[in-house]
C-alpha cells in the first residue's frame, strides 16, 4: 500500500494507479489516504485539521466550508469540531482520519487498518462509509487482518505472504456459489464417483464419506438424482461455505504469513 | 502553492514549542540582567569621564550581549528544528501529508520556510530588543551608542542561524532526532574550537595554527559568519580586548561568508535529494 502511494519505492517492477505511475503527484489529487495511526498536530482542532488538508489537496475556502462540516457530520464529529486533537481518544482519531481521506471526493480510497482502535459503533461506520464510497462509484483499497469486516465489506480479496501476491478471489462469487458438499452415502460405486465430474470438483471418498466441490448450490440435485438413479444409498448431505478465514488459512498457511 | 501551505503551518507548529517560548523568557530575562547592569553602569558614571571612552565601554558591552544573543539563537535554531523531520517520519505523522498533491521538495522547503519565518522573527526580536534597549539607556549621558554595521551583523547571524537550520534539514533527512541534533551541534563545536584557534593563532601569528582555524571554518563555517558579524559590529576599539568571543581579530573574509552561503545551499539540496529518495 505504501508503494502504491509512494511513500516507499519498490526495489524492483513498476505499479499504475488510475493509469499513472504509483506516487505520481497530480493522481493524488483523485486519492485519499487513512494510515493506520492517524496523528498529526495535536494542537489543531478537528475543522483546522479539514481546512489544512483541504487546502493541500487544492481545494477551495467555499468548497471546504460546504465539504468539512458534512464530512465532520458523517464520522459523527460535529460536536467535537473545536476539540483540539491532543484531546481526541484514539477512536476520534481514526474518525477525523476518515473525514480528511474523504476531502476531495476520492476515485480511489486507501484505507489501512481502519477500524483498528474503533468501538462497535465505530466499525460499523466505517463499513457504512466504505458502503457509500462504492455505490457513488469510487474504488476502496482495503488493508485488515479483521478478516470478518473484509469479508462483509468487499467484493475481491488478495492475500498477501512476505510481500507477495498469493491469490486473488472474487469474494462474493465465493459466498454465494462455490460449495464443499459432504455426504454420507452407501453402495458407491467407481462408475457413480466418476460421474460427478461434470458437477463437481476435488472428489474424495473417505469409507462412507463421500466429498467434493461444487460451483453452485443450484446442481445439488442433479447430483442426487444421478447418484440415486445409480443405485448410491443417500443419508445425509451437508453443504458447507468455505469461511474466509479457511480460505485465508488454506492459501497463506497457518503461519499466519509472519 | 504547497511549500507555503506547509511554511504557514510549520510556522504555527514552530510557534508552539515550548523550547521557542522559553528561550524567549531566557532572552526576555537576558535583556532585563543586560538593562539592568548597563543602567547602574552608567548611573554611576562619574563627572568629567571622557564620554568617548565611555562610549566604547558602552560599545564592548553591547558586544557581549550579542554574542548571548547569538548564541541563544543558534541553540534555539537546533533545538526546535531537529524534530521536525525525524520526529514526524518516527511517528507517521508526515504519511497523512505526503499522500497529497504536493511534491516531497516542496514539503521539505515549505517545513524550512516556516523556521526561517521563526528564527527571522527571534533574531529580530533580540538582536532588535538589546540594541534598543543600548540605544535607548545610553541616550541621555553619551549619546546613544549603535553597532556600526547593525543590519550587516543582523543578516550575518540571522545567515549563521539559517546555516544551522539547513543542515539540521540535511541531518534530519537521514539521521534520529538524537544523532542529528548531536551531529548538527558537534559540528558548530568544530567551528567555534575553530575559531578560537585562528584568533589566537592571529595574535601569536601563527600561520599553521591560523589555516587550522581556517579549516576547521571550511568544516563548517558558522562560528566564521559570527566572527564577521562582530566585525561588521564592533567598534575600532573593542578588538583592543584581545582574542575572545565576542572581538574579532582574524576576521573572515568575504569569500568565507560566500562560503557558507554555498555551503547552506548544498546542505538545503542534499536534505530535498535524501527526503525525495528516502521511504517515508
Amino acid at each position: 500500500m505504501r508503494m502504491l502511494l509512494g511513500l516507499a519505492a519498490p526495489t524492483e517492477g513498476r505499479a499504475h494507479v488510475l493509469g499513472r505511475p504509483a506516487g505520481d503527484v497530480a493522481t493524488r489529487r483523485k486519492i485519499g489516504f487513512l494510515p493506520e495511526h492517524f496523528s498529526f498536530y495535536d494542537w489543531l482542532t478537528a475543522a483546522e485539521l479539514l481546512r489544512f488538508h483541504g487546502r493541500l489537496y487544492g481545494m477551495s475556502a467555499a468548497d471546504l466550508r460546504r465539504r468539512a462540516p458534512a464530512l465532520l457530520d458523517l464520522v459523527g464529529l460535529t460536536d467535537h469540531r473545536d476539540k483540539r486533537l491532543r484531546d481526541f481518544s484514539k477512536g476520534m482519531l481514526q474518525r477525523i482520519g476518515l473525514a480528511q481521506a474523504l476531502l476531495n471526493d476520492p476515485e480511489l480510497i486507501f484505507l489501512d487498518e481502519p477500524t483498528s482502535g474503533l468501538d462497535p459503533v465505530g466499525r460499523r461506520l466505517v463499513r457504512d462509509v466504505i458502503k457509500a464510497q462504492r455505490e457513488r462509484g469510487a474504488t476502496v483499497f482495503l488493508n485488515s487482518h479483521l478478516l470478518s469486516e473484509v469479508e462483509i465489506t468487499c467484493d475481491r480479496v488478495a492475500f498477501i505472504k512476505h510481500g507477495e501476491v498469493l491469490e486473488t478471489r472474487e469474494l462474493l462469487g465465493a459466498g454465494e456459489g462455490t460449495l464443499r458438499i459432504s455426504m454420507r452415502v452407501r453402495k458407491l460405486t467407481e462408475e457413480a464417483v466418476n460421474g460427478l465430474s461434470p458437477w463437481a470438483s476435488s472428489v474424495k471418498l473417505d469409507g462412507e464419506c463421500l466429498s467434493f466441490t461444487v460451483a453452485s448450490g443450484e446442481v445439488l440435485p442433479d447430483i442426487l438424482r444421478f447418484l440415486v438413479g445409480r443405485g448410491v444409498d443417500v443419508y445425509e448431505v451437508t453443504p458447507q461455505r468455505t469461511s474466509l478465514e479457511e480460505m485465508f488459512l488454506q492459501i497463506v498457511g497457518t503461519d499466519g504469513g509472519l | 502553492m504547497g511549500a507555503w501551505i506547509m511554511a504557514g503551518i510549520t510556522f504555527r507548529e514552530a510557534a508552539r514549542k515550548r523550547v521557542l517560548w522559553m528561550a524567549l523568557a531566557a532572552g526576555a530575562a537576558f535583556l532585563s540582567l543586560f538593562g539592568t547592569g548597563l543602567y547602574f553602569q552608567l548611573k554611576d558614571l562619574k563627572p568629567h569621564t571622557n564620554l568617548l571612552l565611555e562610549r566604547q565601554g558602552v560599545g564592548a558591552l553591547l558586544m557581549v550581549g550579542l554574542y548571548a544573543v547569538d548564541l541563544m539563537a543558534v541553540v534555539m535554531t537546533v533545538l526546535t528544528s531537529v524534530d521536525t523531520l525525524s520526529g514526524e517520519l518516527a511517528s507517521g505523522t508526515i504519511q497523512a501529508v505526503a499522500t497529497k498533491p504536493i511534491s516531497r521538495w516542496e514539503l521539505l522547503l515549505g517545513k524550512w520556510m516556516g523556521f526561517v519565518g521563526m528564527v527571522t522573527v527571534y533574531v529580530a526580536l533580540m538582536v532588535g530588543g538589546i540594541t534598543a534597549v543600548t540605544y535607548f539607556m545610553s541616550l541621555h549621558p553619551v549619546g546613544g551608542v549603535l553597532p556600526h554595521h547593525l543590519l550587516r551583523g543582523v543578516a550575518l547571524i540571522w545567515l549563521e542561524c539559517i546555516l544551522l537550520l539547513s543542515l539540521t534539514f540535511r541531518m534530519g533527512a537521514s539521521f534520529s532526532t538524537l544523532t542529528n541534533g548531536v551531529v548538527v551541534l558537534g559540528l558548530h563545536g568544530i567551528a567555534f574550537i575553530g575559531g578560537w584557534i585562528e584568533q589566537a593563532a592571529a595574535v601569536t601569528h601563527s600561520p599553521r595554527a591560523l589555516n587550522v582555524g581556517i579549516a576547521a571554518s571550511l568544516i563548517m563555517p558558522s562560528e566564521a559568519l559570527w566572527r564577521r558579524a562582530v566585525f561588521e559590529m564592533q567598534s575600532p576599539i573593542v578588538s583592543t580586548l584581545g582574542f575572545s568571543p565576542f572581538s574579532a581579530i582574524s576576521v573572515p573574509s568575504k569569500f568565507m561568508i560566500l562560503y557558507a552561503c554555498l555551503y547552506l545551499a548544498l546542505a538545503l539540496a542534499l536534505a530535498v535529494r535524501r527526503f525525495s529518495k528516502r521511504d517515508l
